[in-house]
């Protein structure tokens, strides 16, 4: 049975323990003179059988379909002749992936080799033979520790306590798959970094100022070395994140000044959902309107000008990254605006300065820490932004400061490196991790660092 | 000079710097609604005309020697038959002055896939074999391109001159007529743009989505209840706080690599599938939905915890009878947000494979899918304006999912949600 069929037949009879638990603990209670004589209600029994049938079962289910690919795998794999095993993992996923084409009919069996044919049929056994073995201790764990929990039931038994004890531990669970999902970041993200340093030195990683990725596929073939500085990119990342914050640094801040100081209720009620429509539009969106709409106005501008611009300048990008930014800077910078007691304002209001006066001299800088943690945010915000970029700015690390040039940032690098045809453990692919680590420690320091200057403003207010 | 004088002589500097300021503002306000303005205006320039196809009505004679074709019930034999060879007929005899020499630049008019709709229409109907049908079929992209836009220089016409004329006289004489592009919304992507529809992402977008929500929406209700309701304060809930609040400002991507390293590498799960695609999303969507389920237990006030206390209800039974339901609207506000999201989110997807090109409709959570707004980046990076079109297509669809879920989500805020 396929694992989303099992699941369902696991709620069924999650369902039927919840049922089976019921009119026990109602059957039970009836010769005592009705339920007032059992400890909890009869639902508790009912839930407690439920859990102790569904829990165990959805765990091993869970399990077997996370693992089932990858020991198959290694067991196929395992089943070939010695002179077949793969060398690399590159060779190994390629074979892998003629051995499962062979078993889904993709690839005619006539043009793979024995082995191949024969460790594809060991495939679709071994498939058969899990989803067998999954079905059956599924649903078996499932009857068993329903049939356990059922049995345990007696009317002195608090199934409510138990319940609700095992609840707590689900919910706490939830929550701390955040825990998990960091830990998953760092392990999968620096584990591949460790190996890329094993391969490149570090110095030529953080002080190399060539990028240039390609490496030889095979020994012999003639191609230049990959050089993995990283400089490049992350200078281009850095000048079109200046670019995004030149645009949405002033227009994002002063339109949250207007709106906060000077529009009236009926202004803000329209404005400030049309502002916030600007950050609902996907990413992908503002690349297609950046690559196919902006870059070419620019450079066509510039070349009236008599100017030559590349037509994937970093203008074009960084512009429209900055058009995205501004409802993220102008959301920030109104919560910090409007945190800034009133007392402040009336007080330079009553000494006779004018409104904008107020707001310069007073309630700025009153709110500029707040300000510069939103502006960290965005920036932020900024360099880990990829569809923009994909889309408009280059695949080229030229080491340049003028606008109008291509550069290529750290998210595009990742992108290009991870899609398409790759081998696992080569430079290049590690490559693309090492660069996810640096994106990662970058944001967080950035994110960790904004939020403790927003955090002690407000306190400082409050 | 007093001081009051000082004061008034410098008052009009002053006001007129203050009229200033406030023009600073209006004009900020005014780029940034600008940009939306031309954003919105470019996408539905680009786009509007994807919307229209172009087809070819004929009479089409199905001669069966033409096609070498005697009995259309046996599959061998419509395996192959000639089935261009009638509708070139056909054509030629809809354009005066088309004569056998010029019958390449008359096929070049004719969609390379109008063939397997004869095919089909055959394969349904034997007794067809024969007869003369009136039929419509797609144009070639390059005639639906032409009589489009054949006034707008962006656009490179790849039909000769005789074709034009040819083109020219068959929209007088009603042959070729524009209708609403229903291939547009039915099928999945193809490498000819009058043939790609949408289908695909869509179906694509919805299986992710359902598995996206069947997983963040439970479990992110259940963080924010036991973070808002029953952790103690100790380090480890403190630990957990910081980072969720990090994850929810981790640049997407990096979710496209932890999905890649774990999901695909360890757990050997399948590319580009929707189930792998909603678990990173799932990843990435848990804290906005997280932090927005916390802020909706937390604005029901203490009264009605203290009253079913008070009624004797233990903790649970308190937050699941009480502050749950009174809850839920914000918690369901915050969740539509988080999947508004979700649904425009491209490049965690691109990293975990669902970038291949992929012509079938998927019909299961382990079929190899790709999403809406993937489909815009692929279309978007085509050279060919026929397909840009279509990405700008794609993206209205795309907005109007987005608009009308946002829409939803403040609806709900102000309908349902209870101000104490």
């Amino acid at each position: 049975m396929q694992a989303a069929n099992l699941f369902l037949l696991t709620l069924v009879l999650v369902l039927v323990a919840y049922g089976l638990g019921y009119a026990r603990s109602r059957s039970l209670a009836m010769p005592l003179g009705g339920i007032r004589h059992l400890k909890s209600l009869p639902f508790y029994y009912g839930a407690r059988a439920a859990l102790w049938c569904g829990i165990p079962a959805l765990i091993v289910l869970g399990l077997w379909a996370a693992f089932q690919g990858k020991v198959i795998q290694l067991l196929v794999v395992g089943s070939l002749p010695p002179d077949m095993m793969p060398q690399s993992e590159g060779a190994a996923s390629l074979l892998l992936s003629k051995i499962s084409n062979v078993a889904s009919g993709a690839l005619s069996p006539e043009f793979a080799g024995p082995e191949v044919v024969e460790a594809a049929d060991l495939l679709v056994t071994l498939r058969e033979q899990s989803r067998w073995y999954m079905t059956t201790l599924v649903v078996a764990v499932a009857v068993l520790a329903g049939f356990l929990g059922w049995v345990r039931i007696q009317p002195r038994l608090n199934a409510r306590v138990q319940v609700e004890t095992t609840l707590k531990w689900i919910f706490f669970a939830c929550a701390a798959l955040a825990i998990l999902t960091t830990v998953g970041i760092i392990f999968s993200v620096f584990f591949e970094t460790v190996r890329f340093f094993g391969k490149i030195s570090f110095v030529e990683f953080f002080f190399g100022t060539h990028w240039s990725p390609q490496t030889a596929l095979r020994a012999d073939q003639v191609a230049a070395e990959g050089a993995f500085g990283m400089i490049p990119l992350f200078t281009g990342t850095l000048l079109i994140s200046a670019i995004a914050m030149v645009v949405a640094v002033p227009v994002g801040l002063l339109s949250a000044i207007y709106l906060s100081e000077y529009a009236n209720k009926k202004v803000r009620g329209i404005v400030k959902p049309l502002l916030e429509m600007l950050a609902g539009i996907p990413t992908v969106v503002y690349g297609f309107f950046a690559a196919l709409t902006v870059a070419p106005f620019i450079s066509n501008f510039a070349a009236s000008l008599g100017i030559d611009a590349s037509s994937q300048s970093a203008l074009a990008a960084g512009g429209v990254m900055g058009i995205m930014i501004i409802p993220f800077v102008s959301s920030l910078s109104d919560d910090v605006i409007n945190a800034v007691p009133q007392t402040l304002r009336d007080g330079s209001l009553a000494l006779g300065a004018t409104q904008s006066e107020t707001m310069k001299k007073v309630i700025f800088p009153a709110a500029l820490p707040g300000i510069m943690g939103g502006i960290l945010l965005a920036v932020s915000r900024a360099i880990g932004e990829t569809m923009i970029v994909v889309m408009a700015a280059g695949l080229a690390a030229n080491l340049t400061a003028n606008p109008l040039e291509s550069v290529t940032t750290v998210t595009v690098q990742i992108v290009t490196l991870l899609t398409g045809d790759q081998e696992f453990d080569s430079a290049k692919t590690l490559a693309a991790f090492a660069l996810g680590a640096m994106l990662f420690l970058a944001t967080l320091i950035l994110n960790v660092f904004a939020l403790h200057i927003v955090r002690k403003y407000r306190e400082q207010y409050e | 000079m007093t001081q009051a004088e000082i004061v008034r002589q410098s008052l009009k500097r002053r006001y007129r710097k203050e009229r200033r300021f406030r023009a600073y503002g209006i004009a900020a306000i005014a780029i940034a609604l600008a940009a939306l303005v031309i954003l919105f205006t470019d996408i539905v320039g680009k786009g509007h005309t994807a919307f229209i196809k172009t087809t070819l009505t004929m009479e089409v004679t199905l001669d069966g020697e033409m096609m070498y074709l005697d009995d259309a019930s046996d599959p061998r034999q419509l395996k192959n038959a000639d089935f261009v060879e009638p509708l070139i007929q056909a054509l030629m005899r809809e354009i005066p002055g088309a004569t056998e020499s010029n019958r390449a630049q008359v096929r070049d008019l004719i969609n390379p896939y109008a063939s397997n709709q004869l095919r089909d229409a055959l394969k349904d109907n034997p007794d067809l074999l024969g007869t003369t049908q009136t039929m419509t079929f797609l144009s070639h992209t390059n005639v639906d391109v032409y009589v489009k836009h054949a006034g707008d220089d962006a656009y490179s016409i790849k039909l000769n001159e005789q074709q034009r004329q040819w083109v020219d006289h068959l929209v007088e004489s009603g042959v070729v007529q524009n209708s609403f592009n229903d291939v547009l919304f039915s099928r999945g992507d193809s490498r000819d743009p009058s043939r790609a529809g949408i289908l695909g992402a869509i179906v694509g977008s919805l299986l992710t989505m359902i598995v996206t929500l069947l997983l963040s929406f439970p479990i992110g209700v259940a963080a924010a209840i036991y973070l808002e309701e029953f952790a103690p304060q100790n380090r480890l809930t403190d630990f957990i706080e910081v980072n969720i609040n990090n994850l929810a400002a981790v640049p997407s991507i990096i979710f496209g690599l932890l999905g890649l390293a774990v999901f695909i590498n360890l757990f050997g799960m399948p590319r580009s599938v929707p189930v792998v695609g909603g678990l990173v999303l799932t990843l990435m969507t848990l804290p906005t939905i997280i932090i927005s389920s916390r802020a909706a237990i937390k604005s029901v006030p203490p009264s009605i915890r203290e009253a079913a206390e008070g009624m004797g209800a233990s903790k649970m039974q308190v937050v699941l009878h009480h502050v749950l339901p009174l809850a839920m609207p914000g918690m369901l506000t915050g969740s539509i947000i988080g999947m508004a999201q979700a649904l425009g989110e491209t490049a965690p997807l691109l990293l975990i494979g669902m970038v291949a090109f992929i012509v079938d409709v998927p019909d299961g959570f382990l079929d190899s899918a790709t999403v809406l707004p993937v489909q815009v980046f692929l279309w978007a990076g085509s050279p060919e304006l026929a397909f840009i079109e279509r990405a700008s297509a794609a993206i209205m669809v795309l907005l109007t999912f987005l608009i009308s879920m946002n829409a939803l989500a403040i609806f709900m805020r102000k309908r349902l949600e209870r101000r104490w």
